[in-house]
């Protein structure tokens, strides 16, 4: 509250200095972390993302849908695509579409995208969670590992219905 | 009470003596700062009206509200407390230190109250066409989302308002060098102000490049806004404007240290290079809000989400051991030095002031602080994002720790600007406890449950209306319990202060206030130690350094069992 002396450039005590020593190592080792993770880690947030028009991802969903289809779930497809292959997944207002099957120990390339407003996916409960933005189709390079049925919710507010959009992940052995 | 009439410039500003601390105080300026400081307490009612129906609905046993006005009113709430009550509070802060503190005249009054009108005129719009129903799009508005463009004048309005405020109190501060009302460096007090406001002003200037456009694509004079560069600029304003509110909260923390036992910065050094680092990298913080968004890099998401290696970081740590350093450094002066922890014990538990500042202290780092630093890791956040975790997080940052502080802080500017007696007092000596527990419960039930999956701004998780349905675990529901719970004790304990407050402004007894504390004899002035002081062994913080190295350990902790979870995953690159 009160001005401090003209001169207040005064040098650390030794707790403040070890302190400040110890803040700045651990902060380093935060920094650390996350370029270590990259290297070392197998969950590391995916960067390829490719820009695209609302009508043409929704065109690519349909075409992928119709050629993979196995089943329908409470009217909506069920898809099965082979392991490996581009997986397509739309985000609209508010419903996922389709519903995936995968395959466990499979690799696949999960486009996510939206035709209108911004949408959340989250694989519950998992809990793996990603931005869906129009006009962006942003590529998950996902290898489930566990198998069972998962639940696709949309967790970012999308209007109204938000609370209704979700859908299912089915992961086979 | 003296009133001198100062002639200045050609401007006339009018003063009286502050009974109890000598401070001249610019009756322009009391004049603004309470008319700031009612509007704040005017939207922290209506925004816990809305904390209260929107808490008993995401509390699923309870599920109060329909969907709608879940949605309408937490996007209010969002907007009230967030953007309004801190914002008018701050602002309220602001002419108090730098009119007050400096013993110093406020420049430009009229301007000061153009400003207000503006940013009243903006907050009453937005609640306007909020609760209209005509802008269900929760307060950061991300596009393509559409509100009725009377939502982005409104807040266009308020953030206009609030840079002429900050405009206006530079000003302030540069007058009063000039004028020499005071002498030397700044206080550290009013230092950590001109840091909020430094950092301020880039932020409303990003959050006028955000919603300007936003406004026009609302109004369809253009066509297409792209949403993923709104979220950036949003951000760019959004996550800065929260270190705003940790500038000002530990502009505060020194404040109330200071008023409630006379604690002094035991190194400024180190204290003003802590403010210096905040200026100097807090504003990468917007990717905290990209980090699992489809488009930037690996790179330009660790540089930013890290500001830069964790110096902002490395900045509140530095306060989270300086200050707690200078209470107990004051408090060993005054002879409780026996042990690590006598000066604890001794210390003014009663004193509304001290209460406020160790709660928020408390529930800002340890669990502020630790979960924020957490969920802002790169790969982390992916377990995170758009989960209870995140309204976790800034609940015990934003909510237990800096709208806890400016309310102790309230009690102090009650008799010294208002001249009212403070009412129920008792009262106000357990608010900061039942309001401190029950964020932290909220807080951590909310964190809970995030751990679990459970997603924010979400109406219904059983998802019974929905083609398909989960079931929801015990363990989420325990977790919404004990959010339910503290919600209902921080709504109890957030009555109060309202009640305090308000009663006292308008009831309370017309006083001279003889003292600045309120239960407590004021603390002996004490001014820097001196040098034998700063070697004398008993007046070394040692109880602090046992407190931040058990902080560490836990925040340590908290942290690599989140990678451990993280490694849980799927493989996903
Ligand atoms: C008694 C006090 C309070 C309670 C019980 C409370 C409760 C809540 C609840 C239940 C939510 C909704 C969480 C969700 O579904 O995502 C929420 C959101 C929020 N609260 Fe509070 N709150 C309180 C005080 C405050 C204060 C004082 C502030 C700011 C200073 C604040 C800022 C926010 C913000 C920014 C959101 C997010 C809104 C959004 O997602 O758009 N809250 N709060
Ligand atoms: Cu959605
Ligand atoms: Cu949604």
């Amino acid at each position: 509250m009160i001005a401090p002396p003209r001169i207040w450039w005064k040098p650390l005590g030794l707790y403040e200095r070890r302190w400040l020593l110890i803040a700045f190592v651990w902060s380093i080792f935060l920094t650390a972390m996350m370029p270590l993770w990259f290297f070392l880690g197998r969950q590391n947030v995916p960067a390829t993302t490719y820009r695209v028009e609302p009508a043409d991802f929704q065109q690519r969903v349909m075409a992928f849908t119709e050629q993979y289809q196995v089943d329908t779930l409470n009217g909506i497809p069920v898809v099965e695509p082979p392991p490996g292959s581009d997986v397509y997944l739309l985000a609209r207002q508010w419903q996922w579409y389709p519903v995936l099957k995968l395959k466990k120990g499979e690799t696949y390339r999960l486009h996510i995208s939206s035709v209108d407003v911004l949408h959340g996916f989250s694989i519950q409960p998992l809990n793996m969670n990603f931005m869906v933005v129009p006009g962006y189709d942003y590529v998950l390079t996902l290898t489930p590992t566990t198998s069972g049925e998962y639940a696709v919710v949309c967790n970012e507010f999308c209007g109204i219905g938000h609370h209704v959009m979700i859908s299912k992940i089915l992961v086979t052995e | 009470m003296t009133v001198a009439a100062i002639p200045q410039a050609g401007e006339r500003a009018e003063f009286r003596t502050c009974t109890a601390t000598g401070l001249k105080v610019d009756l322009a300026a009391e004049r603004l700062i309470i008319a700031n400081a009612v509007a704040a307490v005017v939207f922290l009612l209506i925004g816990g009206i809305a904390a209260l129906l929107i808490s008993l609905t995401r509390w699923q046993v309870i599920h109060l509200l329909p969907a709608d006005w879940f949605y309408r009113l937490l996007t209010a709430h969002g907007f009230d407390m967030l953007v309004a009550w801190i914002v008018f509070f701050e602002v309220a802060g602001l002419y108090f230190g730098g009119a007050i503190m400096l013993n110093a005249r406020l420049v430009q009054p009229k301007l000061a109250w153009l400003a207000y009108i503006l940013m009243i005129v903006g907050a009453v719009m937005v609640n306007g066409i909020v609760l209209a129903g005509k802008a269900d799009v929760m307060f950061t508005a991300y596009v393509p989302l559409k509100a009725h463009p009377l939502f982005y004048v409104g807040v266009i309005l308020f953030a206009v308002g609030a840079l002429l405020a900050l405009g206006i109190f530079f000003a302030t501060v540069i007058v009063a060098k000039v004028e020499g009302r005071y002498e030397g460096s700044l206080p550290l007090v009013v230092y950590g102000l001109v840091t909020a406001a430094i950092i301020a002003t880039y932020t409303l200037l990003s959050g006028a490049l955000a919603f300007v456009p936003a406004l026009f694509w609302s109004m369809d004079l253009i066509e297409y806004y792209n949403p993923a560069f709104f979220r950036n600029l949003f951000w760019s304003f959004g996550h800065p404007a929260q270190q705003i509110n940790l500038a000002a909260m530990v502009a505060i923390w020194y404040g109330l240290a200071a008023i409630t036992v006379g604690a002094v910065p035991i190194n400024e050094k180190l204290s003003r290079l802590a403010f210096i680092l905040y200026i100097l990298f807090i504003n990468l913080g917007s990717a905290h809000h990209l980090l699992v968004d489809p488009g930037p890099s690996f790179a330009w998401k660790v540089t930013n989400t890290s500001y830069a290696m964790y110096l902002a970081v490395l900045g509140s740590m530095i306060h989270a051991f300086s200050i707690p350093a200078a209470v107990e450094v004051a408090l060993r002066r005054r002879g409780h030095t026996r042990g690590l922890f006598e000066w604890l014990r001794k210390a003014p538990w009663k004193e509304p002031g001290f209460a406020a500042l160790v709660v928020s202290m408390f529930v800002f780092g340890w669990i502020g602080g630790v979960t924020g630093v957490t969920i802002g890791t790169e790969q982390i956040n992916m377990l995170a994002h758009n989960t209870l975790r995140i309204p976790g997080h800034f609940h015990a940052t934003v909510v237990g720790g800096t709208t806890l502080a400016f309310m102790g802080f309230t009690y102090y500017v009650i008799p010294l600007i208002f001249r009212r007696e403070l009412k129920f007092k008792t009262w106000a000596t357990w608010q900061p406890y039942i309001y401190g527990l029950g964020m932290a419960l909220v807080a951590v039930g909310f964190v809970a449950a995030g751990i679990q999956g459970v997603s924010r701004r979400h109406w219904d998780i059983t998802f019974a209306q929905a083609p398909f349905q989960t079931p929801v675990p015990g363990t989420v529901s325990l977790a919404m319990a004990v959010f339910g719970i503290g919600a209902l004790i921080a709504i109890v304990g957030g009555i109060m202060y309202l009640v305090i407050v308000l009663a006292s402004v308008f009831t309370g007894a017309k006083i001279e206030p003889r003292q600045a504390t309120l239960m407590i004899d004021p603390p002996p002035a004490m001014g820097y130690l001196s040098d034998k002081e700063e070697h004398n062994r008993k007046l070394q913080p040692h109880g602090t350094w046992v407190i931040v190295i058990i902080f560490l350990m836990f925040f340590a902790a908290y942290y690599l069992s989140n990678w451990w979870l993280l490694g849980r995953l799927w493989i996903v690159r």
